[in-house]
């Protein structure tokens, strides 16, 4: 079976919607810490060339991306003893007077019109050895992508796990007009909240942006024109394309993580089931099948399984289901509401929205021992998702009555908040690694 | 006359409801005459007994009246006005996490349907909303739970299906603004679009 849009090949390069342009930026506070976190220097990077050098300060956004994951404690410039931008200038003992464990210095050199080279060095101040030099060749505009990459490369060697500061993170904003009506848009952001975009924006209802798995596309859902669809769009492009506008819900779009098929909740049948659609083919395979509320689709990291919510059996708990078809079997057992599953990069655990007395919280749920953890503590918090490397939770939460992000690490420990100057925003899901990393 | 007039179904159609007593009990409202069985409608609400109403399956409950404590199942006609009023009325709320339609606005609902059933070149959107609560895919599904609720009930009183269009926007376009219970309650709700 063929779906009507794509028999259509209905490409549609929607100018009217589509407005690359820059979003109301969100601004990132650390609300939480760890009490011991790794005692490092970031040393501003030497400029090697004539002029007065680059407005961008590179070494300042390694030090927010190591200061935001909470992990470490950073050594503030003014209490810093000397300036050096390599190995060979560098006097460890100096240093290890301030107690510091690691030191990363750098220089940036122009490689003609636009273009740098960025050298970095991280060193171990009590061993007085290096533990990682670099030198990475990058252009004005993704400078920041440059300092992102580092701060990835520092958190990788000092805690043993990859970093994500050089991820993105997509979300949906809700602003009044002052003729009535709010705009709702979708926008991608950095990770640190610099260089929000707006990729799509409507006055109807605009949600569940899902990352295609290599972070050049979204799927969403857009009720433009008075009903439900999911389209398909090219973050860099702009060209999207409807993949599904049956009659009633067309919902709740999941990427595969080969990228090939989108798991959706359709109810054209008369009641939500869970469908995979072939994204080349058009092919459109149910999955569940059951009179009760399926939705909310979630891929496992391997592919094999798709995690979802369904009321089955009374309210709503997660279940999975074997992605090539077989029987549902229920996951979460404690708690009279659990749904919208998301799964932890490693498989290994679930996270989701969990009523906890009267409160929504996010819960963790363990696959293993199915236990529940909360993690949050607001009244209305929804749409976690895992940061790639698993260490973090970003989910949408509301305080003074305004819809706002957060982050929470698994451990519980480490809490952030996200907010933007005016309007909510909300559904807020981490993109996987980019590829060209 | 102003006041409802009641019709009442024969006792072969009572049964179900608190049976025993087939007396027409005296009673100001109505013909004493039985209706023909083509001005009889079978209503799907009923009695229960003793109690002041009853929820049936579905939570909704029927009227308490002289006549139904004496054991008739009767349905109240509307006056013209309390008719209009009804179908004035363009929203009807839901209890939390539910999707039965219950209470006075059953026969908000009611008269929805007679009314299109009465009028088959009209056509109404029904929009199912919820509130701001839980899982936003998860209310779009409750959001057309509630719809199609409507819509069944609408279809019961004789609206062709084709007439009626269903869509859920979940938690998406609040009703009202907040975070309060009063919020809350403003926001699970159906829409009547015509």
């Amino acid at each position: 079976m063929r779906l009507k849009g794509l028999s259509n090949t209905l490409l549609i390069l929607s100018l009217l919607l589509w407005n690359a342009q820059a979003a109301a930026a969100l601004t990132i506070e650390i609300t939480q810490t760890v009490d011991a976190g790794v005692p490092v220097a970031v040393v501003p990077f030497g400029w090697v060339g004539g002029g007065a050098g680059l407005e961008q300060d590179v070494a300042a956004v390694v030090r927010a991306d190591l200061d935001r994951s909470g992990r470490f404690k950073n050594l503030p410039v003014r209490k810093m003893v000397a300036f050096p931008q390599t190995g060979s200038e560098i006097d460890f003992d100096a240093w290890r007077r301030l107690n510091l464990d690691h030191l990363v210095v750098g220089q940036i050199r122009p490689l003609g019109a636009d273009r740098y080279q960025i050298r970095f060095q991280l060193f171990d101040v009590v061993r007085k050895e290096q533990l990682a030099g670099y030198k990475m060749n990058t252009t004005a505009r993704d400078l920041r992508t440059t300092a992102h990459r580092i701060a990835d490369i520092i958190f990788e060697k000092l805690t043993g796990h990859r970093g994500a500061f050089a991820t993105r993170v997509a979300y949906i904003t809700s602003i009044k007009q002052p003729g009535g009506g709010r705009e709702i848009a979708l926008n991608v952001a950095d990770a640190d909240g610099f260089n929000a975009q707006t990729i799509v924006s409507s006055p109807e209802p605009l949600m569940s942006p899902s990352w295609s798995p290599d972070g050049q596309r979204l799927a969403y859902v857009s009720f433009e024109g008075g009903k439900p669809g999911i389209y398909v769009q090219d973050i860099y492009s702009g060209k999207r394309q409807q993949v599904a506008s049956f009659p009633g819900i067309n919902g709740a779009p999941a990427w595969s993580p080969d990228g090939r098929r989108l798991a959706l909740t359709l109810s054209k049948d008369g009641d939500p089931d869970i469908y995979v659609l072939d994204l080349q083919t058009g092919q459109l395979r149910q999955l569940t099948d059951h009179y009760a509320i399926d939705t909310e689709p979630a891929w496992s990291p391997d592919g094999r399984w798709i995690a979802f919510t369904s009321d089955r059996g009374g309210g709503p708990q997660i279940y999975r289901i074997p992605s090539a078809g077989g029987e549902p079997e229920r996951l979460s057992f404690k708690g009279g509401y659990n749904a919208r599953p998301s799964f932890s990069p490693r498989g290994d655990a679930i996270t989701m929205v969990s009523r906890v007395g009267k409160q929504f919280r996010i819960g963790l749920l363990n696959l293993r021992t199915k236990a529940i953890r909360i993690l949050t503590e607001g009244a209305l918090d929804e749409s976690p998702s895992f940061a790639p490397n698993g260490s973090m939770i970003i989910y949408a939460t509301k305080v003074n009555g305004k819809g706002e992000l957060a982050a929470v690490s698994v451990d519980g420990r480490i809490r952030q908040r996200l907010a933007m100057q005016v309007g909510d925003v909300r559904e807020p899901i981490w993109s996987p690694y980019s590829k060209a990393q | 006359m102003k006041s409802s007039i009641i019709k009442f179904l024969p006792a072969a159609a009572v049964a179900l409801a608190v049976g025993g007593c087939t007396t027409v009990p005296p009673f100001g409202g109505y013909d004493d005459e039985p209706m023909a069985a083509d001005q009889v409608e079978v209503v799907d609400q009923y009695y229960g007994g003793d109690s002041q109403y009853a929820a049936d399956a579905t939570g909704a409950y029927g009227y308490t009246s002289p006549i139904a404590a004496s054991g008739g199942v009767y349905e109240e006609y509307e006056s013209e006005e309390a008719i209009q009023e009804l179908l004035n009325t363009l929203t009807v709320y839901f209890g939390y996490d539910a999707a039965n339609v219950a209470g006075d606005f059953r026969n908000v609902v009611v008269a929805h349907g007679e009314y299109l059933a009465a009028n088959p070149d009209v056509t109404v959107t029904v929009e199912g909303h919820c509130d701001e609560r839980g899982s936003r895919e998860y209310n779009i599904a409750l959001g057309e739970r509630r719809a199609n609720s409507v819509k069944d009930l609408l279809v019961a009183q004789g609206a062709d299906e084709r007439q009626i269009v269903t869509i859920s926007y979940g938690e998406e376009r609040p009703a009202m603004e907040g975070s309060s219970e009063q919020a809350w309650s403003k926001n699970r709700r159906a829409e009547f679009l015509y």
